[in-house]
């Protein structure tokens, strides 16, 4: 369906990103392998390793199915109730954890959790009844599902509103019962983006770190991230870090590639772009169940969130806004924020214009079909790639030129694009597609093309997804602390070192006051990506 | 793609540009932690007072923490930029030996008081602080009196502590344990695992659970009350006095071999250990000063815990032992 000379631009977009990646990666890699350390102190694959590995894949088996499940039950009550009172501000709310620094999400949670949290509270009053303890494998559960759940949910959501408004018409035209509806209309569209989401969820519970120490109450629960930065950082040993570095990535790698082969159906569903109105969410029985599964969702998601709220109040918010400290590290977090998300969202889009030129192909060869493969796996496996090994690794290579503090902005800048682009495509892709199945026969019997095509057909459709995956890009790179640490100097105070710079010189109350500002901020982003959602679609 | 190929370029070279418009002055760089720069860390002061007397600019660059600053030193080798590093540790200091990036600075020590009989003719001293058990005086009523007595008391009284894998304080803890139960260590660890609510990877982690009340009890620095006191108005915050003594971090800076300008990196380390910088320590790195202050310390300096006795190991026996007693303590602790 496209010209040649789209398809080659295409081509050649995917090849730049393709290498651009990789030869990030590689060249970081590379150098601490030829960085001349001696040999490693320690033996490899270890019983210690072995244990390790089993940990680490346990929990993320664990905290990825208990994530996509409870998202699933969310995406389906809050798709069924598009008249929810308060439901976009669930929504954004679901934005906010993933852009908290995990030890502030984690304070909260115990907030609520905790020895001393409101349910042990309660408990108490209830009758002495003993405390319960999160700490361990549930402690790690909880909090990947607090981390990971809102997001898999958003991105199901979105999947469920793809969905053409004239199928729940027919559906209720039909008289299809609930189950019916589940397993011809709801599932398949889940089905469809549902391995994806749980990939990248596994991903993230796998290379977890300080969640993990933090809630797993003692060195039985280590994942492979812990022993990477031990062997980075404080043993300096680069051989065991990179190798280890390779076992995350094989072993992630290998389970991942075993769900990318779960079959997803073509979704081909044309619409007329009326909006949509789910009938089979009006009866009394689906409305409470809905109303019932949404509040306890948002109940899960909001309490620790008002325990990280209540704690900020109690700084002196004033004086922490006006503080040029803040304000400069505001600023230089937005700074490279921006770059981040600007780089992830052309990357992805590049890859993605890419796997459309290979799809577009009648017969596409070994060759482009690898290439098109190569695409989807390395924006999604760049995630399992340590951030310490990338910083590390980037500092040997520059600092024969000189001084590395001026160039770590943008190396920062470039490791948080890295880390967006699989959440960055998640959103892009299902909605790229989707459109371009609905419009790129039209559009080319229409002669539409070019700039044309982009302003009248993409851009009124595409503009909420790409304003969505800014936004979750914003929020990544606001939240992350990993790439700074590695390069931390004078000039580069992102927030979130800042949280952590006030409570390592005792300045706890400062810290909580901080976290509340990037929490809110946070939710300004969700805001911004979630504006324009009541425009969509006509009756 | 193309035009965000050349805006990275751009920025790139944008960067470059500005940190090559270096003064003329002479500078000294001092290689540090994060938490000595901080706005509330001694850093800004230090840098104020020192470039009064020496006619420079006093460049600090921090890094996370003492054992990623020899880290950034072990990459950069000879050709780094710091003339002198700030605030290694004790138990570093044999690995940094073996860089050979550092020179013995040959200043006048003879005023500097640490316990623990350290000596060292590179490594100075600049502070220090004995490890302890901090606990809140409105949960725990009687708190452990020795080390044995947290080990084989009441394990529902729960303690978090930090990870010797990755930070100074774990390692402090797993040293104090060693010093005191020697091969017994497995044991002890083994048993005091039962009060361990969660090790964390860092003391910042632990400390946020100890003051948002999640444990009444931190692995932390017989100093950490002082700040309490001093900045906070409150005793609740106090230090446990073990009876069989203290394991001490002393904190130490040393002149580096490729230093440039070596008679401006010793007159930094001369006026470390005298009272203009000594004065700045206690209350804004909350340890204790390692010379004489010009002034006497704060008061709630009098009332904390003076160990009767210091713990501390040789670096080269720490070096030798660390990987094995690790294993030793992540096997006693994973059997739980």
């Amino acid at each position: 369906m496209l010209t040649a000379a789209e398809r080659r631009r295409g081509l050649s977009y995917g090849a730049i990103t393709l290498f651009g990646v990789t030869l990030f990666v590689a060249v970081a890699v590379l150098a601490l392998l030829a960085w001349d350390a001696g040999d490693t102190k320690a033996r490899l694959f270890s019983a210690y390793t072995a244990r390790v590995l089993r940990f680490t894949l346990l929990q993320a088996f664990l905290s990825t199915g208990l994530s996509v499940l409870f998202a699933i039950l969310l995406a389906l009550a809050l798709a069924r109730q598009p008249r929810f009172p308060g439901r976009v501000w669930i929504v954004r709310l679901m934005a906010v954890p993933m852009g908290l620094p995990v030890l502030i999400g984690a304070l909260g949670l115990l907030g609520i959790w905790g020895r001393q949290g409101l349910i042990n509270d309660m408990l108490a009053m209830a009758g002495g009844a003993a405390p319960i303890s999160i700490y361990g494998l549930s402690g790690i559960l909880l909090a990947h599902v607090f981390f990971n759940m809102p997001l898999a949910a958003r991105l199901m959501l979105a999947a469920l509103e793809r969905l053409p408004a004239e199928y729940w018409l027919l559906s209720c035209g039909l008289g299809m019962r609930r189950l019916s509806v589940f397993r011809f209309l709801e599932w398949p569209a889940l089905r469809q983006v549902a391995p994806g989401i749980a990939g990248l969820i596994f991903m993230l519970c796998a290379t977890s770190f300080t969640l993990v120490l933090v809630l797993g109450g003692g060195p039985a629960a280590t994942t492979l991230e812990v022993a990477i930065y031990q062997s980075l950082r404080f043993d300096f040993d680069p051989p065991r870090a990179i190798a280890l570095a390779f076992l995350q990535i094989g072993v992630t790698g290998l389970i991942l590639a075993a769900m990318s082969f779960l079959p997803a159906p073509e979704e081909t569903g044309m619409t007329a772009g009326r909006s949509v109105r789910r009938l089979d969410g009006q009866g009394w029985a689906a409305r409470s169940g809905d109303g019932i599964t949404i509040l306890l969702a948002t109940i899960f998601l909001i309490l620790p969130l008002a325990s990280i709220a209540a704690a900020g109040f109690k700084a002196n918010l004033w004086t922490l806004v006006t503080s040029p400290a803040f304000l400069k590290a505001l600023w230089t977090s937005l700074k490279i924020a921006a770059i981040a998300a600007l780089l992830a969202v052309t990357a992805s889009l590049a890859i993605l214009t890419g796997r459309e030129a290979v799809a577009d192909m009648k017969r596409p060869g070994s060759l482009a079909r690898s290439f098109s493969a190569a695409l989807s796996a390395t924006s999604a496996l760049v995630l399992l790639v340590p951030p310490v090994v990338l910083g590390t690794g980037w500092f040997l290579v520059l600092r024969p030129w000189g001084d590395v503090a001026p160039f770590a902005p943008v190396l920062v800048a470039i490791i948080n694009a890295l880390m967006a682009l699989p959440f960055v495509m998640r959103v892009l892709a299902p909605a790229i597609e989707t459109h371009r199945r609905r419009t790129a026969r039209l559009s080319e019997s229409l002669g539409i093309s070019g700039l044309a095509r982009l302003w009248r057909i993409d851009l009124p459709v595409l503009a909420r997804p790409l304003l969505t995956a800014t936004s979750f890009a914003i929020a990544l790179s606001l939240g992350d602390l990993g790439a700074v640490a590695l390069f931390g100097s004078n000039e580069l105070t992102t927030l979130p070192w800042l949280v952590y710079s006030r409570l390592s010189s005792y300045r706890s109350h400062d810290a909580d006051g901080l976290a509340l500002l990037l929490a809110m901020l946070c939710l300004s982003l969700a805001i911004l990506g979630t504006v324009g959602r009541r425009e969509v679609g006509h009756d | 793609m193309r035009n965000t190929i050349i805006s990275i370029l751009a920025a790139l070279a944008a960067f470059s540009l500005a940190s090559s418009a270096s003064a003329e002055q002479k500078t000294l760089t001092v290689y540090t932690y994060e938490s000595f720069t901080s706005e509330w860390g001694p850093g800004p002061k230090v840098k104020e007072a020192f470039e009064k007397t020496c006619g420079c600019t006093l460049n600090f660059v921090s890094v996370e923490d003492g054992v990623a600053l020899l880290t950034r030193l072990k990459l950069e080798g000879d050709n780094t930029k710091a003339d002198v590093a700030l605030g290694l540790d004790t138990n570093l200091i044999s690995e940094a030996k073996a860089t050979g990036l550092f020179q013995a600075s040959g200043i006048d020590t003879a005023a500097i008081k640490v316990p623990g009989n350290y000596s060292d003719d590179t490594f100075i001293p600049f502070d220090y602080a004995h490890f302890a058990v901090i606990y809140d005086t409105q949960v725990v009523k009687n708190p452990p009196k020795s080390l044995k007595d947290l080990v084989d008391g009441d394990p529902s009284q729960k303690i978090a502590i930090e990870d010797p894998r990755t930070s100074t304080p774990g390692l402090g803890l797993l040293l104090w344990v060693k010093s005191v139960y020697g091969d017994k260590a497995p044991e002890a660890w083994a048993k005091l695992s039962k009060h361990i609510l969660t090790v964390t990877p860092g003391w910042s982690e632990a400390y946020g659970l100890f003051t948002k009340g999640e444990v009444p009890m931190v692995f932390s620095y017989t100093t950490s009350p002082a700040y309490h006191m001093v900045e906070e108005k409150t005793d609740r915050y106090q230090a446990a006095s073990f009876s069989e003594g203290h394991y001490i971090q002393i904190e130490v800076a040393g002149m580096l071999k490729s230093a440039h300008d070596k008679d401006l990196a010793r007159q930094f380390l001369t006026f470390m250990v005298s009272p203009a910088f000594q004065d700045i320590i206690p209350t804004t790195n909350w340890m204790m000063p390692a010379t004489k202050t010009s002034q006497a310390l704060p008061e709630a300096f009098g009332k904390l815990v003076q160990p009767a006795n210091t713990f501390l190991m040789g670096s080269d026996e720490v070096a030798k032992n660390r990987q094995a007693w690790i294993d030793e303590w992540l096997s006693a602790m994973s059997a739980k």
